[in-house]
């Protein structure tokens, strides 16, 4: 039978199908850090439980943690105890524990990637939607819940019905200007926020294997968004240089034997999905967000849309949207006021996200009226920038580098945006109250978030890119 | 975790006309900090539930008098978003059993039922008729009956039939966790790592 990359996979996986129920699924990775797992460890006391397989569990805080001054204890008592609770976790259960500060350090799906943990053919959990990131590898990864993390801690295996399959295919090239973001606000603009639950997303075409690995892990991991619970790139030379030499990685012999066998794990040519899509990769220009969830996005270049055949609760949920934002139907977004730009997150706070920034604002300078956060999301791309010679040229242009975490985008520490205030915003959620109480989200490409920084207001960065 | 088990519940229902209920409406971020499982009832959907002060907004359903129960009706495509499973603790200490939409996001759906929470998938016609019964009766009565996997509107006896895994039915039956399960399974897990 003709399979997919996702079925042959998950098929490699199921220690027993459940009569009439979920399928029993072995996990090769599990990603833990502060907020979710803490229950769960709870969970694991109470029934007199240790951790399955401690060596293939992995541990960081980020969610909570300060962007500043980190060689300091966390001011905010409730976080801080939250991160001592995950670092006695850990050492209760002889899990390896990467602390604030310490060159392992960063956000889980940015860490993962980076030291080699993730890799092609694996089942990668963790407590956090965005686990889908590590999909780019031709990993099946998806986020849980806290009761499924303490499976996962008991038993290294979880529950699951296998999700139906879907594949999304964008064909062609990218014009001048548009990344990985963009392909990913602009399906989701296309299929909503809701159209790819129940399914599990292969991205193919021309336009996806010709994105670098940090493109694939911004695409992979905005999947969530549109509903789905994962996605995943066939892994090709792409994906094996990335990992080549990584610390975690197969090595020598080990390494040749791996890329073999990886070299299998794409769907097969007549494999059946569920659902498919195909867009033309000319067709999508910047995109950005004007409303409350990931869906509503439009071109940079286009005007919000009317209410003109809404009705009922449709209705009602965009107008309740729109009035959140302060924003009306068919105004234009281009021109309209940014007070800040975060550049971060899992979504789009690693090296390559940084680079296109940096070159973007080289030679120009941050606009008065925006406060900027840029964000790293590990230590080692902290470390990068500054090899790279990054924070001179961010400086020069009147930039500051904070140091690792997720930050603004959940704003579970201090980077919080003030009530009523528009933040341009590269990472994954523009949901009400999701950057602060009150703050208004703006979802974007680090080249448009870059634009904006220098200009002060939403910005076509076409128009301000080198021919 | 443990939950009380689920038989047959008759209650009246608050609607929640919206679409799209994301996890953080439900809870945000701001309350994830905690590192045991009780008290989250407070927050559920905090910002849209209270003013800054903390006086509660008039307006929203949570708030008025006239709407109790142990059933939320929300719109479609409830629970999107976030993984936080903070978000089913909040609905479950808040007192409700049940969660009715058209739509739910698949991680809250699975984490809805590892705590005990129904959530009931109805046409979009049918939920509007729920949300307009509630809006011509606040008091108007609705039955779970997950044996029979039935929603019954109570006042005029429409019912619809919802699905559930039979798996999920039975853990919920007898308020099972899948994790008894999985432990018992110790031995196969560890053929399957060696094999």
């Amino acid at each position: 039978m003709q399979k997919t990359l996702f079925d042959k996979i998950w098929d490699a996986h199921v220690v027993k199908q459940v009569n009439e129920g979920p399928d029993v699924l072995y996990i090769d990775r599990h990603l833990i850090h502060e907020v979710t797992s803490p229950v769960a460890f709870l969970g694991l006391k109470k029934r007199g439980l240790k951790v399955f397989c401690p060596e293939k569990t992995t541990a960081t805080p980020d969610h909570n943690v300060p962007t500043v001054n980190q060689n300091q204890a966390i001011k905010d008592e409730l976080s801080r105890h939250q991160v001592e609770m995950l670092k006695m976790n850990c050492i209760e259960h002889n899990i390896v524990y990467h602390a604030l500060g310490t060159e392992g350090h960063g956000i889980v799906h940015i860490i993962g990637p980076e030291m080699g943990l993730t890799q092609p053919g694996m089942t990668i959990v963790c407590g956090d939607s965005h686990t889908s990131t590590h999909g780019a590898f031709g990993a099946i990864a998806f986020g849980i819940g806290t009761s499924e993390v303490e499976m996962v801690l008991a038993s290294q295996c979880i529950m699951q019905p296998k999700p139906k399959k879907m594949r999304i295919t964008i064909t062609g090239k990218l014009n001048k200007g548009v990344t990985a973001k963009d392909i990913a606000l602009y399906v989701i603009s296309k299929i909503s926020t809701s159209g790819g639950t129940g399914h599990f997303i292969e991205y193919a075409g021309s336009a996806i294997t010709s994105l670098s690995m940090e493109g694939r892990m911004t695409l992979c991991n905005l999947s969530i968004e549109s509903g789905a619970r994962g996605g995943m790139v066939a892994p090709d030379e792409t994906t094996f240089n990335y990992m080549k030499g990584r610390e975690f990685a197969p090595q020598g012999n080990e390494w040749d034997k791996a890329v073999e066998k990886w070299k299998n794990l794409k769907s097969d040519e007549n494999a059946v999905f569920d659902t498919e899509f195909t867009y033309d990769a000319a067709d999508i220009e910047p995109m950005i967000t004007y409303g409350t969830n990931p869906g509503m996005g439009i071109g940079i270049s286009q005007t919000i849309p009317s209410t003109e055949g809404m009705e009922g609760s449709d209705k009602i949920t965009y107008e309740k949207s729109l009035n959140y934002m302060g924003y009306n139907p068919g105004e234009k977004m281009a021109g309209k006021k940014v007070d800040f730009v975060f550049l971060g997150s899992c979504t789009n706070g690693r090296i390559e996200d940084f680079r296109q920034f940096s070159a973007f604002v080289k030679g120009k300078k941050k606009a008065p009226n925006v406060t900027a956060w840029l964000v790293p999301g590990s230590k080692q791309v902290e470390n990068q920038i500054r090899e790279e010679g990054l924070v001179e040229i961010l400086e020069e242009a009147g930039f500051e580098l904070r140091q690792p975490g997720c930050s603004a985008c959940l704003a579970m520490n201090d980077d919080k945006i003030p009530e009523g205030k528009y933040s341009l915003s590269t990472s994954n959620r523009n949901f009400e109250g999701r950057q602060g109480p009150g703050a208004r989200t703006l979802l974007a490409s680090p080249l448009t978030a870059a634009a904006a920084a220098v200009t002060g207001v939403i910005t076509d960065p076409r128009e301000l890119l080198a021919p | 975790m443990s939950y009380d088990k689920f038989t047959i519940i008759q209650s009246p229902a608050v609607p929640l006309p919206i679409e799209n209920v994301d996890t953080d409406q439900i809870i945000p971020a701001r309350f994830l900090k905690a590192v045991e499982r009780k008290g989250f009832g407070d927050n559920l959907f905090r910002d849209w539930r209270y003013n800054k002060d903390g006086s509660p907004k008039a307006d929203f359903p949570l708030n008025n008098k006239k709407y109790s129960g142990k059933i939320l009706v929300g719109g479609k495509n409830f629970g999107s978003g976030s993984s936080r499973e903070h978000a089913a603790w909040a609905i479950y200490d808040y007192g409700f059993r049940v969660v009715v939409s058209s739509f739910f996001a698949d991680i809250f759906k699975g984490n809805a039922i590892n705590n005990g929470i129904l959530p009931v998938v109805v046409t979009p016609g049918f939920l509007q008729k729920i949300f307009d019964e509630i809006e011509k009766d606040s008091n108007t009565l609705f039955e779970v009956n997950l044996e029979q996997q039935k929603f019954t509107i109570l006042s005029t006896g429409e019912n619809i039939y919802f699905e559930i895994n039979p798996y999920k039915k039975h853990c919920l039956q007898n308020g099972l966790d899948d994790i008894d399960y999985l432990v018992e399974m110790k031995e196969q897990i560890k053929a399957f790592e060696v094999a």
